[in-house]
């Protein structure tokens, strides 16, 4: 048999030697083209002014200095709204949308995966319909519901329709479909148990990489809440923003806009190093049926 | 799937009605071991007692359980939703806020996309029915050559970042698992760092202290400097570069749980019956046991790929130079949010609903067909 081979202390099939070379190859180049804009914002980030306007420029910094970040933080605290406050404007955003959007969705992602009640399948394909398009149809709608509602210039504008994301509820209830049997449920009715204790002592301490999963999601588009039409007065902007508005700035800002993207990347990918494993397990579960 | 449900419910309601309640202590006795099982912890048990001597005391509250043929379909329909009407309470909170800010929306938009209402009157002339569409696609050359754009960006992105994810996700699949888990964070991590993306900006900025720039005219290739994101030559294919920098998300991460899933020992069976390499591994065995993630992967890849708008700002400029990198989402913006023409930017919108909607049903009308 050529084709088995012992690749790894271990015996492969069909794995040939070349297409190994290949395929390595392969990724190398990619993980080149990936990574190195990723290490140029940081190594940016590190120069100093005259490195900065240096050329040719260098992808590499010689005299490693933190004082693109002090730069940032002085010219935050310069505008007449104080660095906390747009810290703290993205971190409640953050908390309350995702706290909200994991409470509606692991409620319905529930009823819908094992409550077998009429129009849970118009549900379900209507929340499959709406992974189909992106936020920017419901946008100019969704301004004049607001104004009407009231909630213009309100981080509620923002927190309130993250609760109705779908993302989250969809890939809940998809892993609570493989991961919950209905006899463990079955068992917990039988015994009088009320369908909400049996939501919340039974299927949510087994789909913990479900919400999870879902915590991260929100997170990371809440996280990222840049310019919003929904808000115009300063005092509740977002961190984003913020950056945003230095990197407008042009040359002189150059460091310290490269240093605002390295604190706005570093929290979403610490976040997805701690629970990327949480995260595989729930994605497992994400495919379509139909 | 919910016809067994509802099987399934059936009997365990006539269980219960016709059980003796020795035997109703037992099934008890098992739920407490069901618990434990999943558990590991013994804090769930004593809820399961405490429920246990409750048990007798509800038991003759509950009717004789009434059987399918015994009703229509309207009248089992009304049955069902009295006897699970707490499953409606749980979805409420949640789809009251989904209604009113994702579908309610769209309704909105087709409504006032026949109105030119613009924010300041409401009158009862504003009716102007097909004439925003009309507009649309035979007066509006700038929203023709956006649709245009749209499209090129959708069908160049959308299938290669699709492929890509796919086959990068299939050749790390059998690395070991932390060489996998760093591979897997230096690809993905592009797609969910938010605006680095504008460090393309700085490597390609348009003066000799970009960094291409700054290495080509080192190098003597180039004499200036070139305008690259300001080039109606250039702008459009480095966007879509840049778009593919960021595309490996959701459809990556789906495909690379989806490989993990599949039973090796599909693949030995393969291996002897005939399977001579990995190319026909894939397609005979990975392929077909992929389906369900393959159809989630391409609606990601599809949505994201008309999704872009706000990356082409920030590094083309809005508008973008002669329009080159011109998107529908940008013409949305600039009749929505800077003319205030609600009734026309909604016509856009709807016009852009659909093409996502069609693109989305389209392909996966094609993907549940192969291998069947």
């Amino acid at each position: 048999m050529q084709k088995m081979r012992v690749r790894n202390h271990q015996v492969v099939l069909n794995r040939s030697v070349g297409g190994d070379a290949g395929i390595f190859f392969f990724l190398a180049i990619m993980g080149i083209f990936m990574f190195l804009p990723m290490v140029y914002v940081v190594v940016q980030s590190l120069k100093p002014l005259d490195e900065l306007w240096m050329f040719p420029p260098k992808f590499y910094v010689s005299k490693p200095t933190f004082k693109n970040f002090m730069d940032l933080f002085t010219l935050l605290s310069d505008s007449w709204v104080p660095f906390s406050r747009y810290i703290f404007n993205t971190v409640l955003i953050t908390a309350a949308g995702t706290f909200g959007n994991l409470v509606l969705s692991s409620l319905a992602a529930y009823a819908v995966s094992k409550i077998p009640f009429p129009g849970r399948k118009g549900v379900f394909w209507i929340i499959q319909r709406s992974l189909m398009f992106t936020s920017t149809v419901t946008a100019i709608a969704n301004f004049l519901t607001l104004s009407r509602l009231g909630l213009m210039d309100n981080p509620l504008a923002i927190i309130i329709p993250a609760w109705g994301s779908t993302m989250g509820l969809y890939l809940m209830k998809q892993f609570m479909d493989s991961s919950i049997s209905d006899a463990v449920l079955e068992s917990a009715r039988l015994d009088g148990c009320s369908e909400f204790r049996t939501f919340w002592t039974i299927a949510m301490p087994m789909v913990k990489p479900a919400w999870l999963t879902l915590i991260i999601y929100s997170f990371q588009g809440l996280w990222n809440t840049g310019a919003s039409a929904y808000i115009y007065s300063e005092q509740w902007k977002t961190l984003n923003y913020a950056i945003t508005q230095i990197t407008a700035g042009g040359i002189a800002r150059a460091g310290a806009s490269a240093a605002g993207s390295v604190v706005m990347m570093i929290v979403p990918i610490l976040v997805f190093v701690v629970s990327q494993s949480n995260i595989i397990e729930t994605m497992a579960s994400s495919g379509m049926k139909d | 799937m919910d016809e067994r449900n509802e099987q399934l419910n059936e009997d365990l309601e006539k269980d219960v009605c016709d059980t003796p309640v020795q035997e109703v202590e037992q099934e008890v006795e098992k739920a407490d071991l069901h618990n434990e099982g999943i558990d590991g912890e013994n804090e769930q048990a004593p809820v399961v007692e405490e429920k246990a001597e409750e048990k007798p005391e509800a038991k003759p509250k509950k009717k004789k359980a009434i059987a399918r043929k015994d009703m229509t379909l309207a009248q089992w329909t009304w049955h069902e939703m009295k006897r699970n009407k707490v499953a409606y309470l749980m979805i409420l909170p949640f789809m009251l806020v989904f209604i009113l800010f994702t579908v309610f929306p769209v309704g909105l938009s087709l409504v006032l996309s026949f109105t030119n209402f613009n924010m300041l009157s409401f009158d009862s002339d504003m009716w102007i029915w097909f004439d925003n569409y009309l507009r649309l696609f035979f007066e509006d050359d700038i929203f023709l050559l956006a649709c245009k754009n749209t499209l090129v960006f959708a069908m160049v992105t959308g299938p290669v970042s699709y492929i890509l994810s796919f086959l990068v996700a299939w050749f790390i699949n059998e690395l070991p698992p932390r060489v996998r888990a760093l591979v897997t964070l230096v690809f993905y991590a592009p797609s969910i760092s938010g605006a680095v993306y504008t460090i393309w900006g700085v490597l390609f900025s348009n003066d000799s202290y970009g960094w291409v720039n700054g290495t080509l005219m080192d190098l003597g290739i180039l004499d200036a400097p070139v305008l690259w994101f300001y080039d109606e030559n250039y702008a459009m294919p480095l966007c879509i570069v840049v778009a593919l920098w960021m595309s490996l998300g959701t459809a990556f991460l789906s495909f690379i749980a989806g490989l993990q899933t599949i039973d090796k020992s599909l693949f030995e069976a393969a291996a002897v019956d005939g399977i001579k390499n990995r190319w026909q591994e894939l397609w005979y065995i990975t392929l077909p046991m992929m389906r369900p993630q393959l159809m989630f992967g391409a609606v990601m890849a599809i949505t994201s790929s008309f999704g872009f708008g706000g990356v082409v700002t920030a590094l083309c400029g809005f508008p973008s130079v002669n329009y080159s990198c011109h998107t529908i989402m940008h013409c949305l913006d600039d009749y929505g949010n800077q003319r205030w023409e609600v009734g026309y930017a909604s016509a856009i919108a709807f016009v852009l609903f659909l093409i996502m909607i069609g693109a989305n049903t389209l392909v996966n009308k094609m993907l549940s067909k192969v291998g069947q």
